[in-house]
């Protein structure tokens, strides 16, 4: 019985990485950088619903989405005036400017918010459900991540098989040279490609803090690293692969606290990530890398 | 006259970098003789000496190699824990402090060294982003390990555990070397910027030499095209292998530095965690990939600007973050390249050169 | 090739300049501002000079809380102090830097402080900094009085003092105090193990525990990468069927601890020490959630005695939030600075060594009545003596046990 509940939280927690994954994934796919800053934009998503809840008293639902709406402006708003002009750039340089990004957006919530944590409301209020006898216990945030992650994954992929964007999306993560001699807007894509995964991180953020009431500016960064790594290990790049990458990561980080130690638990999810990673070079589902010579 | 021409553009640029660097050592060690520097600037000399060699020893990694690694703190931390753990049990022993202090540094060295050469084994096989991760994953567990660790030492041998200090199960005169997260107390402070800048001279040595040498063409043809390096014979894995484990060994040596510096030594994700490998890599790129005497001015210029920050207060850390943004773009952006050219001094006297030929 | 290199360096030096340029003109604005709102108290009574105190802790960073709450609370003493004729007829100026939780960044605040003429030290915050600054403090023969590092290295110096309780003091008197009130036979634990002030409390707790009788049957751990989820070391208590966690944590991991204890229908009692002081202020907490929830603590903002009603409501006015333990530490601490500065017959014109040999002397002689403590006194280690309040949260306040 203790089993099946760990594996319902990992599953649950892993949920959560498995959404942030996915903005990271696809900006990854597509715009070939790793945005540091994803995981800040999470934070920012947040609190736009703390404040919505608490002081604007707005209903849930309509704070949710105004989240969602300011995180996608966020992220065609940053992706415009940080990252637009460096297309041409060593990928290095991408990376510092979205690592320059994530301090930027900390501290600008640090100078807001100030640094006390804030509490946040569960966005969905209702009892949690108990089996097996009182043993097993599943709150309505764990159902309601569950949800809403295969929801996100199933909608995203039938997106990118059946859109014309998304099969853009997929041109120009295929090869964007090619994809531009095509007809296909390889600047538009990229731009839709962050709103996508800023209105991602929105929702993720959303259900970060329901199930994790706490808030502060630094909320975003942990969750966004291991969110990074759950990318990779899936096979960075493959949109299912960030979906099993995420439940995967939380499995083992509970299993790892419940069975072995809850000291050691990074060093245990960092460990199976290495040796995931030596077996299988490219991640679970990350497609092998033909060399051209 | 003869010799500086006949001197190949290599040797020029190296005998510019260790001439910048002595140059800059004899400017402020006079400043510190005449007493004309303030606190602060005294006190920023071992760490600025510190992210000179972790920024150069990172560049060998990620310039001349080609791989980027997000773990070098991780490098840095074993190099400090170990030097720092070796002062403390020879404190009573080796008196001559440049002795036992150079035993420390050298430790550090090859204990960083060995952790490079044991990572890069397999992680080597990866490539591009891959690496980077699993090198971030490296930094993150040996972070995790130390604090999670305690470690004492008796006559009766090494004591470990997870637990607290009270499980070692030490005897009277034992000595607790590692007591979990408060990390080790009372590291002598042996670093002094003379000592921090003949390591900087050595680093410089190791890197530049390395560079011009057969083994650093190899290693940089790797990086320029690694089945053509192949082709030819090169032994990929060894040159890999030897680039990253002299990295780390180098940045072991910044660690244990980086120890001596401080009384007490922690590993917090702020100076042993990713932060601190990204801040490293920032150095790195802000000065120009494979560029040494780049990173060590970026290394230097970034240190100093949130120190030299400090009236704004709140602003500062957000300034700094928008000097990181705003540099990028104005290094990389294709428009803002062209203007520059456009209004650019060296154009603009160039034009003058040219209308006065027409004339 | 080179001239690229050329143009990346000056693109580099130019923002650098921009940057502190601009840095320049922010910084007289802020200290213009400073002098003002000190000045304004009593200009025209400054014949006495000025006495510089140095604040340091982190503003920024993680644990920028912390910081932020002793500088606020310091700076209302300040204020009180200059608008009452300053400190012997002299105003009290105070610059408070950040260190980002950091020590060599803390080393760097301290000499800033330096060059700008601090006489004394009124920091660090937090264990870690402190215990870096101190041999420095120590070296150049600077009073140090830390507000709230509580780790045993901070003060093992002579001219160093602490405000708050140390590590293993809370963690052997929460074990006394389980035990002598009868609370729980069964406890377990929830610890962050890679913090000093949590580890340093739970060490001393399970070393008490096993001196006094306390039956620790499960201890749990989190760190600082993980401490999103507590599912895991919430069950394990549940499991090991534990009457009390003793929690001996920040308030920010609490709520959260705290919030899954009632998703999981744990109903065991929570006890804490004082990092746990804040948790009712928490914006957006549901206080029904540390109900009967108890905590080891020196400072309450809801007492009822004349000194911290002013001081909540000065506090409340200033930044719009109730104080915590922190900001009444800060509070504390530049009286303290004062009560011992008095003694010694301080004036302005003094270097930071001869005050320093003035004041240390003086501090074991002196009675401070504070927000922590209506009668401190120090022991010649630096330590500060005074009983440790154990509250408990009764309908959304605190209530006084004993």
């Amino acid at each position: 019985m203790e089993f099946l509940s760990y594996l319902i939280n990992g599953i649950s927690l892993g949920s959560v990485f498995a959404i942030i994954a996915l903005g990271y994934t696809m900006v990854y796919g597509i715009a070939k950088m790793l945005n540091f800053a994803h995981g800040d934009v999470i934070m920012v998503g947040s609190y736009v619903v703390f404040v919505s809840v608490n002081s604007m008293e707005l209903p849930t639902v309509v704070s949710v989405l105004l989240s969602i709406v300011v995180c996608i402006v966020l992220g065609v708003v940053i992706e415009g005036i940080a990252y637009k002009p460096l297309r041409q750039a060593p990928k290095l340089a991408v990376l510092i400017t979205a690592i320059g990004v994530s301090y930027f957006l900390q501290n600008v919530a640090l100078l807001i918010f100030g640094a006390d944590t804030k509490s946040f409301q569960s966005v969905v209020k209702a009892d949690p459900i108990t089996f097996a006898g009182g043993q097993v216990v599943v709150s309505v945030e764990t159902i309601v991540t569950i949800a809403a992650c295969i929801i996100i994954v199933l909608a995203l992929s039938y997106f990118m098989k059946h859109s014309k964007m998304g099969r853009a999306m997929l041109a120009v993560s295929e090869d964007s040279g090619a994809a531009q001699l095509m007809g296909i807007n390889v600047n538009r894509t990229i731009t839709v490609t962050f709103a996508i995964g800023s209105g991602l991180a929105a929702i993720a953020g959303v259900l970060l803090c329901s199930a994790y009431p706490a808030l502060t500016p630094y909320t975003g960064s942990m969750p966004g690293i291991k969110a990074f790594v759950a990318a990779v290990f899936g096979g960075i790049g493959s949109i299912p692969g960030a979906l099993i990458g995420g439940i995967l990561l939380g499995i083992i980080e509970i299993m790892g606290k419940a069975y072995i130690s809850s000291q050691l638990a990074d060093a245990i999810v960092f460990g199976v990530l290495i040796v995931v990673l030596i077996v299988k070079p490219t991640g679970l589902l990350g497609k092998q890398i033909q060399e051209k010579v | 006259m003869n010799m500086i021409k006949s001197m190949s553009k290599t040797t020029k640029n190296n005998a510019i970098t260790y001439a910048m660097v002595i140059i800059a050592f004899a400017v402020v060690q006079t400043m510190v003789m005449t007493g004309n520097i303030t606190s602060l600037m005294n006190g920023l000399l071992v760490p600025l000496c510190t992210y000179v060699i972790l920024a150069i020893s990172l560049n060998l990694t990620v310039g001349i190699l080609g791989e980027l690694s997000l773990g070098h703190a991780g490098f840095m931390c074993v190099g400090a824990f170990s030097s720092s753990i070796f002062s403390q049990l020879t404190v009573d022993v080796i008196t001559t402090g440049w002795m036992r202090f150079s035993l420390a540094i050298i430790l550090g060295a090859i204990m960083a060294g060995l952790f490079g050469f044991l990572v890069g084994i397999p992680v080597l096989r990866l490539k591009g982003d891959y690496l980077a991760i699993v090198t971030l994953a490296f930094g993150e567990i040996v972070k995790n390990v130390i604090n999670a660790i305690y470690v004492g030492i008796d006559e009766a041998g090494v004591h470990f555990s997870l637990q607290d200090v009270t499980s070692l199960g030490l005897s009277e005169t034992g000595l607790v070397l590692i007591k979990g997260p408060r990390g080790i107390t009372g590291t002598p402070k042996d670093s002094t910027f003379v000592i921090g800048v003949i390591l900087i001279i050595i680093t410089l040595i190791v890197i530049l030499n390395l560079m011009n040498s057969r083994t650093g063409r190899a290693i940089m043809s790797i990086r320029d095209n690694r089945i053509a390096a192949e082709s030819v014979g090169i032994n990929i894995t060894k040159y890999k292998l030897l680039a990253f484990a002299i990295s780390a060994a180098l940045a072991g040596v910044a660690g244990a530095l980086y120890a001596h510096n401080l009384s007490t030594l922690t590993a917090l994700p702020k100076n042993f965690g990713y932060n601190m490998s990204i801040m490293i890599l920032v150095f790195v790129v802000l000065g120009g990939i494979g560029n040494i005497r780049g990173s060590i001015i970026a290394a230097v210029v970034l240190t100093l600007i949130p120190e030299l920050l400090r009236s704004l207060n709140d602003y500062r850390m957000l300034m700094y973050a928008i000097v990181l943004i705003v540099t990028m773009i104005c290094t990389w952006s294709p428009k803002i390249k062209e203007l520059r050219e456009r209004y650019s001094l060296q154009n603009w006297i160039q034009k003058k050169k040219h209308a006065k030929e027409v004339v | 090739m080179k001239k690229n290199l050329l143009k990346r360096m000056m693109s580099l030096t130019m923002v650098a300049a921009m940057a502190l340029s601009m840095a320049g003109c922010g910084g007289s604005a802020a200290t213009e501002e400073a002098t003002t709102s000190d000045s304004t108290a009593s200009a025209e009574t400054s014949e006495g000079g000025t006495f510089k105190i140095g604040g340091i802790g982190p503003t920024t960073g993680a644990v920028a809380i912390a910081g932020a709450s002793v500088k606020a609370g310091a700076e209302i003493a300040v204020e009180e102090i200059n608008a009452a004729g300053g400190i012997n007829g002299m105003m009290v100026e105070m610059n408070y830097q950040d260190d980002e939780h950091d020590a060599e960044k803390a080393i760097n605040a301290y000499n800033t402080l330096k060059d700008w003429g601090m006489q004394v030290l009124m920091g660090t915050v937090t264990s870690n900094p402190c215990i870096g600054v101190a041999p420095e403090a120590e070296a150049d023969n600077m009073f140090l009085l830390t507000p709230c590092a509580s780790a045993v290295e901070c003060i093992v110096a002579d001219n160093a003092f602490r405000v708050c309780f140390s590590d293993p003091n809370q963690g052997a008197a929460s074990a006394q105090y389980i035990v002598d009130n009868g609370v729980a036979d069964k406890v377990a634990v929830i610890y962050d193990s890679s913090d000093v002030y949590s580890s340093g409390i739970y060490e001393s707790f399970a070393a008490g525990a096993a001196e006094y009788g306390v039956d620790i049957v499960e201890t749990q751990a989190f760190t600082s990468e993980s401490r999103t989820d507590f599912s895991v070391q919430i069950q394990k208590a549940k499991a090991s069927g534990a009457e009390l966690v003793y929690i001996p944590i920040y308030y920010s991991d609490a709520t959260l601890i705290l919030a899954e204890a009632v998703k999981q229908g744990y109903d065991a009692r929570f006890f804490g020490c004082d990092g746990l002081d804040g948790i009712l202020n928490v914006e957006g907490f549901d206080t029904s959630l540390a109900e009967g929830l108890m905590l080891l603590t020196p400072f309450a903002a809801d007492a009822t005695d004349d000194l911290t009603v002013s001081f909540v409501e000065k506090y409340m006015d200033k930044v719009g939030e109730v104080p915590n333990q922190y900001a009444a530490d800060g509070y504390d601490a530049i009286y303290i600075i004062k009560a011992a500065a008095e003694a010694a017959g301080v004036t302005a014109d003094m270097d930071y060594s001869t005050i320093c040999d003035l004041m240390v002397p003086v501090m074991t002689e002196i009675t401070v009545a504070g927000l922590t403590g209506p009668a401190m006194t120090w022991e010649a280690s630096g330590e500060p003596n005074k009983d440790p309040k154990v509250v408990e949260i009764v309908d959304g306040a605190y209530v006084l046990m004993q």
